[in-house]
């Protein structure tokens, strides 16, 4: 029964067993120190316990030395377990640059994922093995938390504003996928599966779905919403030209210089107001209400994918 | 220390029976009959609060949604942590220990400002009356961390005036604290230099420093909580051109050395009982006087790690991360203290050194645990789970309410006049031991292992864990109940406890139980010391 009772999840991907070591080594230290405070403890309270016709106890006044050994100690060990978990932190920060990218959209009480190759998926994620993802979310309303327990990885997912996370799958599987901020009623229900799949079978569970790419998608909003009205692409219209913009410095009319990233497009576009470029006059309207965080995930994909097409005027 | 052989009696008049009547209990100024007072409300708000998690602990028996509905259950976590966090925690020791033995453990006649006491516990009444309100009126779902926009937009209980009751609660909390700094600067009796003070007395400073400082940010948090939801004034809430962790800075900067106002006092706690019950001095004095304040400096720098998933620089999570160990070196000083200071006394096991013991067996395992959430490296995966709810449990319940009740035991014959029945005493405290860490020891698995926090429903593979939780919880309960009973039968029934039945060291001590109004007959004055034990009887005296 001891043997099987499970006191770590599955080890699925690459951070897990870099976690899982620090964390051993944690309740190593830890466990030592607090080994020691309770055998010290119990021995005092034992073998010091009063007993008629025990010596009086001994006045033991400040040791300096020792106070001193018992104060170092301890910060020399915690600068170290600091250090140790800052490095996997840093290193874990970036997603590497070859990342697949998925796109999430958490709200009251579901999450949905949008694969680059079209198909959308909710509560459930299909994920290749071996290949590093990168999920950029957004919620639609309330905060939530993405957390992969198999996976190590947790990221709050905010209104208004898109985090990421990654990881890279090593085991083939279904794993447990919560939602770990609390977020209303069905908190507790708000959670799915991660499957991760051989990269073939991946590659066929993809082609079964046929559905556009958000780019695609994506450009038909740009279209219907108007935006095409003013964004020409030679930068002859009212707006700033999206073409080649994607990932490029912008400067803005306070004089700040701003990297047009998913965070940057996404204000652009709900509270146009707040990030005029440099050289326009404010009159973009708000698309707040207009469009949800779908379809502004689906209109950056689109202004990503114009991006690095050559032969544009940047703004 | 008078008369420990002869039958000890009564004294004549006290501040007990000093004055009789409804009205000389709601008009008293006397800082002993206020720490009477609070201890019975916040003793009410206990077992509201303990209530709740009963009620957590019943519906997490099974996987399924089966007790109630899930909104009920958001309902019962989050006022379990509002009333246990602001109505029974953040009081608890100040307002009931703090108050009735600062001023003797000085040597004063009462509070620098007694009105100022009064009006304290009146507030404390009023916000409490509101919670309660809140509490019959359908309760509150945001969680006791009010979490932005959740709490400004999208939920639909009583936010609004659960959020005006602990504003107004906070102010109870500042009151005390300002009373108790101007009365250890300026009502201590001639010869008690800061260097003779009770460690209790440091404790309480550093705590009162955080509560002046503090409480204020979460009025102002939750002020502003208000204005969103009542104006829709764009403050956390980005649909309205605010900004939802704006609110979780401020909020743990206050909430966080709010956890200090909690275990720091059990720390003054602590260093009474134990030197008491080893007959000895503490060791390093000016080191556990030193960390209370490092402790209450450092708390406020911490507040951030309770953010590192929310997505901020990771400079600045490696700067709160550090800071966050550096915190913990002064409680592990004082650990390492107070075990010293049992090497080679003469060590008695009467109650309050029982809970005195489990107290650092707890707080130890729980500061431990905190080093986990303070590493990068660890804190992604186990925030939000239950591992955090085991850690915190083990500071607030395991450090801060079993220091209470050894306060409560050390403290009762001197509040009273009379003995509980120690074997009583010793029962409970270990039925509480037990039953914490039955309820408590398998969440750190559970958290591990991936079970978040504030689930209602949860997956089938956790829930043997989850009923080893409750079968503690039930014991942890009775633990806490018996003390109930056998405290009010001794207020009747219990021997006669006489004026010092610990043969105990400090100025509370050296005047009778239970005291007269004004504490002593002349002020005292202090050429000795604290904790002086080699003047006092090497045994602790058996009553009762």
């Amino acid at each position: 029964m001891l043997l099987t009772f499970p006191f770590f999840p599955p080890r699925a991907s690459t951070v897990a067993g870099q976690v899982d070591h620090l964390f051993l080594f944690l309740v190593a230290v830890s466990g030592f120190f607090a080994c020691l405070i309770f055998v010290l403890i119990a021995w005092f309270a034992v073998k010091y316990r009063y007993r008629p016709g025990h010596q009086r106890a001994m006045s033991t006044r400040t040791n300096v030395g020792l106070e001193i050994t018992w104060t170092v100690i301890p910060l020399l060990l915690t600068v170290v377990m600091c250090a140790w978990g800052a490095r996997i932190f840093f290193a874990d920060y970036r997603p590497p640059p070859n990342a697949m990218k998925i796109s999430v959209v958490a709200k009251q009480w579901m999450w949905k994922f949008q694969h680059p190759e079209g198909p959308m998926e909710i509560n459930e994620l299909h994920v290749p093995q071996g290949q590093p993802v990168e999920l950029t979310m957004i919620s639609e309303d309330v905060i939530h938390d993405l957390f992969v327990p198999a996976f190590r990885v947790k990221k709050d997912v905010l209104p208004g504003r898109y985090t990421e996370v990654w990881f890279e799958a090593t085991m083939t599987g279904a794993y447990h996928l919560f939602c770990a901020q609390y977020c209303g009623t069905q908190h507790s229900k708000m959670r799915g599966w991660v499957h991760v799949m051989e990269p073939t079978d991946y590659a066929q569970w993809l082609a079964r779905g046929a559905s556009e790419p958000p780019e695609v998608a994506g450009a038909r909003l740009f279209q219907q919403l108007g935006c095409a009205a003013c964004h020409l692409p030679q930068g002859t219209g009212q707006g700033p030209s999206l073409v080649g913009l994607f990932g490029k410095p912008v400067k803005l009319s306070t004089g700040e210089i701003v990297t047009a990233d998913e965070d940057f497009l996404h204000q652009a576009i709900a509270a146009p107001g707040t990030k005029v470029v440099a050289g326009y006059r404010p009159i973009m309207p708000t698309f707040k209400g207009l469009v949800d965080e779908e379809g502004m995930q689906k209109l950056v994909a689109y202004i990503r994918s114009i991006g690095n097409k050559p032969g544009a005027n940047s703004p | 220390m008078t008369n420990s052989q002869s039958m000890p009696a009564m004294p004549r008049e006290h501040y007990l029976n000093a004055k009789y009547g409804v009205k000389s209990w709601l008009l008293t100024t006397d800082h002993k009959r206020i720490a009477i007072l609070y201890l019975i409300s916040i003793t009410a708000m206990f077992f509201i609060g303990g209530f709740f998690a009963t009620m957590i602990r019943l519906e997490l028996l099974t996987p399924a949604g089966d007790l109630m509905t899930a909104d009920t259950y958001n309902k019962m976590f989050s006022m379990h942590g509002i009333v246990m966090v602001f109505f029974f925690l953040i009081p608890s020791i100040p307002a009931t220990l703090g108050n009735f033995l600062i001023p003797m453990m000085i040597g004063a006649k009462d509070l620098a400002f007694p009105r100022i006491n009064l009006l304290s516990w009146y507030i404390y009444i009023v916000s409490a009356g509101l919670m309660i309100y809140v509490i019959l009126n359908g309760g509150v779902d945001t969680g006791w961390t009010f979490y932005t926009p959740f709490s400004t937009t999208y939920s639909n209980s009583n936010v609004l005036l659960a959020g005006i009751a602990i504003f107004i609660n906070g102010f109870s909390s500042i009151l005390t604290g300002l009373n108790f700094i101007v009365t250890l600067h300026r009502m201590r009796a001639p010869g008690m230099t800061w260097n003779r003070l009770p460690l209790f007395c440091w404790s309480h400073y550093a705590t009162s420093v955080i509560q002046v400082l503090g409480t204020p940010v979460i009025a102002i948090t939750l002020a502003l909580v208000a204005i969103e939801r009542v104006w829709h004034i764009g403050i956390f809430d980005p649909k309205v051109g605010g900004d939802p962790v704006l609110f979780q800075h401020m909020f743990w900067f206050y909430s966080h050395p709010a956890v200090y106002i909690m275990i720091l006092p059990s720390m003054a706690v602590m260093s009474e009982v134990i030197t008491c019950f080893s007959r000895k001095r503490i060791f390093g004095y000016h080191f556990v006087a030193l960390a209370s304040i490092g402790i209450a400096v450092l708390g406020f720098l911490v507040w951030a790690h309770h953010m590192f998933v929310a997505g901020m620089s990771v400079y600045a999570a490696l700067v709160f991360s550090l800071l966050s160990y550096f915190v913990a070196v002064p409680s592990a000083i004082k650990v390492f203290n107070w075990t010293a200071t049992m090497y080679k006394g003469n060590v008695s096991w009467q109650t309050p050194m029982l809970y005195a013991i489990g107290f650092i067996g707890l707080f130890t395992v729980g500061g431990m645990t905190g080093l986990f959430l303070a590493c990068l490296g660890i804190d992604p995966h186990v925030t939000d789970t239950y591992f955090v709810v085991a850690h915190f449990h083990f500071i607030m319940v395991g450090g801060a309410v079993m220091a209470y009740m050894a306060g409560i035991h050390f403290w009762w014959p001197k509040m009273t006049g009379r003995m509980y029945p120690d074997i009583w005493g010793k029962i409970a405290a270990g039925l509480v031991f037990v039953g914490f860490n039955l309820t408590f020891l398998p969440q750190f698995i559970l958290g591990y292992v991936g079970m978040p926090r504030r689930y209602f429903h949860y997956s089938p593979e956790f829930q043997v864990l989850n009923v080893l939780s409750s079968a503690g919880a039930s014991i942890l309960a009775i633990g806490y109940l018996l003390p109930l009973v056998y405290l009010l039968w001794s207020l009747r029934y219990g021997p006669v406890a006489g004026d010092n039945p610990w043969a105990a060291q400090g100025l509370e001590w050296k005047t009778a139980s239970p005291p007269p109004t004004f504490n002593f007959d002349e002020t005292p004055v202090v050429t000795w010391e604290a904790y002086d034990y080699e003047q006092m009887p090497k045994e602790v005296p058996v009553v009762g």
